[in-house]
């Protein structure tokens, strides 16, 4: 479903500000598969994302996904094979425009989009049966500016936007870690509930070693533009958080820098 | 006073088609676009060149509004393909379609007083049919014929206009590509994320935004009598002045009934114009200062009342979340410590 052949990302190169972000990062994910990142700040987990969502070419190696090299594509041709969350709510949906429209626009990713057709009864029913399964009552607000909602609708409202419409790969950043710890729970309930319902092939990425090892089938931990350690299936199953420090320490020879990663809960 | 009156409604309607066309630049994609000054002229230019040339006027007002579409159309892309921020990409054009206008006009001045235009053909037909007698038949029943307009032709056939144009818009904006063009200027990290190409769609909203401006001069130049190559200095003014009274007296969240405060505000503005023009110690050269403060009162009052539409709720909710950032930073740091 997804390859990662011999990615490499430097930026500023051959200045003092010369920083590597990804070093020979070459991975497979199959169909269904729900890999979780982990990692200091700065490891470059973003930046792997970018490079999947298109936002950022890599220097070196190629980005396959579905069978197709899309390593030259711009990042709207991309994201037909691609739903994303960002970290920031306001990032994902448009704060001018109601939940109507934003389902729209999310629609029209897997396709042309009409210069005729508005929104009919039935497409309006079909949005409507997806809003009620996120449980917050959006079904019923369908005329509601989005820039009204909640930091926590908006980000249900973006992962069913990112989802409904069943992308080939789905990338969360840290797309939970800008919301309260009730609203942060709604939303990694969401989370597990869309991408099972879908059979959805994931990469998210979180702060929280402990999310970490609760979600996905597969773990990658990143550190200086690298993945350092990974585990599939039933090792990953068996991780604790305790194992995962004591991992980093022994690769790396020092204490995980991560500040954040420490607060698991 | 009333002829004022009526033709102050007129020409508010002719121009509330470009104010549209400013809605869609400077509302819709946020893109405060100066190209309106020159893509006025140009549509004017087109026009009143081909009348002259013996074009019907129909294929010449068509030929007008096409060339402001080719015109929008340059500007987003100096702007999405050239990199240049959308203000100067706006002057630029504006600058260029000025050399443009002149050699399209020949002459700083085009007079069509004898030459066959929109309005006579209209003329034509309503007096084939007899409709003026119709028309004035309640105000000269109800005694007020002092009231009515000198003819009803223009008006009406101009209302027709702004109506099949505010239709048209209103249909656009709520299709699956108009829908996409407003979120384009709302946000397009989002747009692009969800697979539409924003530069495209920037073009093409600046083209027809430009093409409802250039259709609007070429109107204007028809019912004027004379195309004139100064004609469009300040039109972006007039326009914001237009959109923003349209907003703050009949604005509502809905796009049909942005549009429709829009062509009011349009109206309004026009009023207000000639009402200041029966003021004694104002001439008409004083406009563009009291357009200029029209639109300063606008945009400053509403932040004093407290008004907040969405977006402005959008950039406070932006900053709360930033806010919140900061403390779970602040945490973090003290629990490590
Ligand atoms: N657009 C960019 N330009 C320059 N440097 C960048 C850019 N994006 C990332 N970097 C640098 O690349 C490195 C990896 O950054 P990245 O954002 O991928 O880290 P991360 O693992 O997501 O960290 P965090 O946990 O803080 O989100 C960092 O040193 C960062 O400063
Ligand atoms: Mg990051």
């Amino acid at each position: 479903m997804l390859q990662l052949n011999q990615i490499h990302k430097t930026f500023y190169p051959n200045t003092p500000d010369e920083r590597q972000a990804l070093v020979d990062v070459n991975q497979q994910l199959d169909v269904g598969d729900f890999v979780t990142i982990i990692g200091s700040n700065g490891a470059g987990k973003s930046t792997l994302l970018n490079t999947l969502a298109g936002t950022i070419i890599p220097d070196e190696g190629d980005v396959w996904i579905d069978g197709n090299n899309v390593t030259g594509f711009p990042e709207q041709k991309r994201a037909r094979y691609i739903g994303r969350v960002f970290q920031d709510p306001m990032s994902g949906t448009a704060p001018g425009m109601t939940i109507e429209e934003n389902m729209m626009i999310s629609l029209g990713r897997t396709k042309r989009r009409s210069l005729f057709r508005g929104v009919s009864k039935q497409l309006r029913e079909r949005f409507q049966e997806h809003l009620s399964t996120l449980e917050i009552g959006l079904e019923d607000r369908l005329n509601t500016k989005v820039g009204l909602l909640s930091g926590g609708e908006r980000q249900a409202l973006s992962l069913l936007m990112a989802t409904f419409t069943e992308p080939k790969i789905l990338l969360l950043d840290e797309h939970t870690a800008a919301l309260d710890p009730s609203k942060e729970e709604l939303i990694l309930k969401l989370t597990r509930e869309l991408v099972e319902k879908h059979n959805l092939t994931t990469v998210m990425v979180t702060h929280q070693m402990e999310q970490a090892i609760d979600f996905g089938n597969r773990l990658w931990m990143m550190d200086e533009g690298k993945i350092i350690f990974e585990a599939n299936g039933a090792d990953k199953d068996r991780l604790t958080v305790a194992d995962l420090l004591q991992n980093f320490q022994d690769i790396r020879g020092k204490k995980m820098a991560s500040d954040r990663a420490l607060l698991a809960k | 006073m009333v002829s004022a009156l009526y033709g102050a409604v007129e020409s508010g309607l002719i121009y509330a088609i470009m104010a549209l066309g400013v809605y869609i630049s400077f509302r819709l994609l946020d893109f405060p676009d100066l190209t309106v000054d020159g893509s006025f002229v140009t549509g004017g230019a087109v026009t009143s060149v081909m009348i002259v040339g013996g074009v019907d006027p129909f294929t010449a007002t068509l030929a007008g509004a096409i060339s402001g579409f080719f015109a929008g159309c340059i500007t987003g892309i100096l702007h999405t393909k050239g990199n240049i921020n959308p203000l100067l990409s706006g002057i630029l054009m504006m600058i260029a379609l000025y050399s443009i206008n002149l050699r399209i006009m020949g002459q700083p001045n085009i007079p069509l007083l004898n030459e066959n235009t929109l309005f006579t053909t209209i003329s034509g037909w309503w007096e084939a049919m007899n409709l003026e007698a119709i028309f004035m038949a309640p105000f000269n029943w109800l005694g007020i014929a002092d009231f009515a307009p000198r003819s009803f032709y223009t008006l009406m056939s101009l209302l027709v206009v702004i109506i099949i144009v505010k239709k048209l818009m209103d249909f656009f904006l709520r299709t699956e590509a108009g829908v996409t063009l407003r979120a384009t200027g709302d946000n397009a990290k989002m747009v692009r994320s969800f697979s539409a190409n924003t530069s495209l769609y920037i073009v093409i909203g600046m083209g027809i935004s430009n093409m409802l401006v250039a259709f609007s001069g070429a109107m204007i130049v028809q019912h004027n009598g004379f195309a004139d190559i100064n004609l469009g200095v300040g039109m972006i003014i007039i326009g914001l002045a237009s959109v923003i009274i349209g907003e703050v007296l009949f604005g509502k969240d809905k796009i049909v009934r942005m549009t429709l405060a829009v062509v009011l505000g349009a109206i309004i503005y026009r009023i207000i114009y000639s009402l200041a023009l029966r003021v004694d110690f104002l001439e008409a050269s004083d406009m563009k200062l009291i357009t200029a403060i029209i639109v300063v009162v606008a945009l400053v009052f509403p932040n004093w009342l407290g008004h907040s539409n969405a977006k402005s709720q959008y950039k406070k909710s932006k900053a709360r979340a930033t806010e919140k950032k900061g403390e779970i930073h602040l945490a973090s740091t003290k629990s490590n410590s």
